[in-house]
């Protein structure tokens, strides 16, 4: 007699719903997916081309070609993720179009392990962002990751600003997971050492 | 453990994605060196302050103006590609 398997049908996520109305020409719904998400997209597409016209251009390109292309989508990964995957390309593209004499890729990788070994050891101030008023800090922070690579810069906005998984994040960059973790050391030790000079304890700090 | 293997394991140490032995001995290093402290704090502060900065948030207006724009090229899509199929359908059909 054979076994009577209970299998577990779980029901299709909001999401997916969304999606496969989409799919089927309902822009209502493809509108909710668009509002979902273009403000992590936006976030990605400025952190990637540093310019908010391209990154206003990415956000539309990127929904179009996703709108376009649903057909291809396979729901393996998360829509998101295969979001991701479009926008960082049109952001990558955009770059490349504006620096067409620097060679710009996501595979680019760095010679050696020495340009993230720290240099400077120096401890910070208690709540070093309360240093400086909102604007100057955005302004510090921007200046700051922007002197990152891009292949780093995009690591580490997907993994560390937009909260993404390593796996999600190797997915969406079609990258390797220790491809992946290496460049996230890189960007996080470059990051930290760039942000020394305006974070590290001055003379009248507290010590905690 | 050198400070250099620590700095390989800083990642994973800091996004607590590694097995509790490994754990145990980056705990064991951080207690006695301060360098490696400092750098293991200051790149904890760093990731903490990029993600709630906030930074490149969509203002309300660009991001209706986006919307918009999105969903007319959607629609120019959808009715492009209606309009090949229905053309696709009768030229197959005057062929017969």
């Amino acid at each position: 007699m054979e076994a009577i398997e209970n299998k577990v049908v779980e029901p299709p996520s909001e999401e997916s719903v969304l999606v496969d109305a989409a799919r089927a020409g309902d822009i209502g719904a493809f509108e909710s997916l668009v509002r979902r998400y273009d403000r992590n997209v936006f976030r990605i597409a400025q952190h990637i081309t540093q310019n908010r016209e391209d990154a206003e251009d990415v956000v539309q390109d990127a929904f179009l070609k996703a709108y376009q292309n649903l057909g291809q989508f396979q729901g393996q990964s998360k829509f998101y993720t295969w979001l991701v995957r479009i926008a960082v390309n049109e952001a990558l593209m955009r770059l490349r179009r504006r620096r067409p004499e620097r060679m710009i890729s996501i595979d680019e990788d760095v010679k050696t392990e020495e340009d993230s070994m720290p240099r400077e050891i120096a401890d910070w101030s208690p709540n070093p962002e309360q240093l400086y008023t909102h604007a100057e800090l955005k302004d510090i922070l921007g200046k700051t990751i922007q002197g990152l690579p891009p292949s780093f810069r995009t690591v580490f906005v997907l993994r560390d600003v937009e909260g993404l998984s390593t796996e999600e994040t190797a997915s969406a960059l079609e990258l390797s997971v220790p491809a992946v973790k290496s460049r996230l050391l890189r960007a996080r030790l470059q990051l930290r050492e760039r942000l020394n000079k305006y974070f590290k304890r001055r003379d009248g700090d507290t010590k905690l | 453990m050198k400070c250099s293997d620590f700095l390989k394991e800083l990642t994973d140490y800091l996004d607590n994605t590694m097995d509790s032995h490994t754990k145990a001995e980056l705990e064991e290093h951080l207690q006695w060196c301060h360098n490696c402290y400092v750098v293991c704090n200051t790149t904890k502060s760093t990731i903490e302050i990029y993600r709630d900065s906030k930074l490149y948030e969509l203002p309300d207006e660009l991001r209706t103006r986006i919307h918009s724009a999105i969903v007319t090229k959607c629609q120019c899509h959808k009715d492009e590609t209606a309009a090949a199929t229905q053309l696709e359908a009768s030229e197959k059909k005057s062929s017969k």
